[in-house]
């Protein structure tokens, strides 16, 4: 195992921004940041309560304008997927989210700082999925 | 008012916080996920950081009667592990792994106009639309 591309100061105070967002969310508005959960009930058919969720996504969107306005580097950004891996995946993170009832920030972020079962079990068994599909992937289809 | 405030700067500050962790960049993603490759543990360091602070903030916020404007705090209370949870991580995970995007960062990777961000992010849509015709109902 070699290490490349690390980058662990931006990382540890992007994660610190990240755990920020989640603390403001949790203080005012009693809320867990759980994106998938948030973007679960914006596509709902009753919008009577989510008027602060589609803010919210709204924000996570106008984040990333902020950031690139800012000199953030876009083009460093790179997806390897080719469409059907896209369309694929997307089909399975979507599907999976909700029926796992969580991703990356509600059984990540906020279930482990909770020390919520759920969320360590979740997390173990998404990144143990993500690790295999890579491995798959990178090392014996791409082989 | 106050509710959807901070719905607007919480999604902000997640967002640039997920930008500028490189969390929107999925070849980092797929770098983190690749432990018999060439590793990139930046992942870790976000996660370590979100972590290390909501754990501490969590204790604090938690200290209060309720939140400064709702009624009260919505926490998840489940703790038991069935096979919905465990399924829907594997698939997921396998998604985030064969791509490199997570649902936040591919909300937030919609700010760089690339094509196959929106691909992704329509899919992810789909996806969830899914599920609530199929298996919504029961959860």
């Amino acid at each position: 195992m070699t290490i490349i591309n690390f980058t662990p100061w931006t990382a540890l105070i992007g994660g610190i921004l990240i755990g920020t967002a989640g603390l403001l969310l949790l203080w005012l508005n009693g809320r867990m940041a759980g994106i998938s959960g948030i973007f679960g009930s914006v596509m709902s058919t009753d919008q009577s309560a989510n008027g602060w969720r589609i803010l919210f996504v709204l924000g996570l969107i106008g984040g990333g304008f902020i950031w690139a306005i800012a000199g953030g580097d876009v083009a460093a950004i790179k997806i390897e997927a080719g469409l059907p891996e896209l369309i694929g995946a997307g089909l399975l993170v979507g599907f999976g989210t909700q029926l796992g009832s969580g991703c990356t920030s509600g059984h990540g972020v906020c279930g482990i700082s909770r020390l919520s079962p759920r969320g360590i079990i979740s997390t173990l068994f998404y990144m143990g999925a993500g690790a295999l599909t890579v491995f798959v992937i990178r090392h014996v289809v791409g082989a | 008012m106050g509710e959807k405030l901070t719905g607007l700067i919480a999604g902000i500050v997640f967002g640039i916080g997920l930008s500028v962790a490189g969390m929107v960049n999925p070849a980092k993603i797929v770098g983190f996920l690749d432990f018999f490759g060439e590793w990139d543990p930046s992942l870790a360091f976000v996660m370590g950081g979100a972590v290390a602070v909501y754990a501490i903030g969590y204790q604090l916020v938690m200290k209060n009667a309720k939140p400064l404007f709702a009624d009260a705090f919505q926490v998840p209370s489940r703790r038991d592990i069935d096979v919905r949870l465990i399924t829907g991580a594997v698939l997921f995970g396998a998604g985030w792994g064969l791509a490199g995007y997570c649902p936040g960062p591919a909300i937030t990777g919609l700010a760089f106009g690339m094509q196959q961000t929106m691909i992704f992010f329509a899919s992810m849509a789909a996806g969830v639309v899914i599920f609530k015709f199929t298996m919504g109902a029961k959860s």
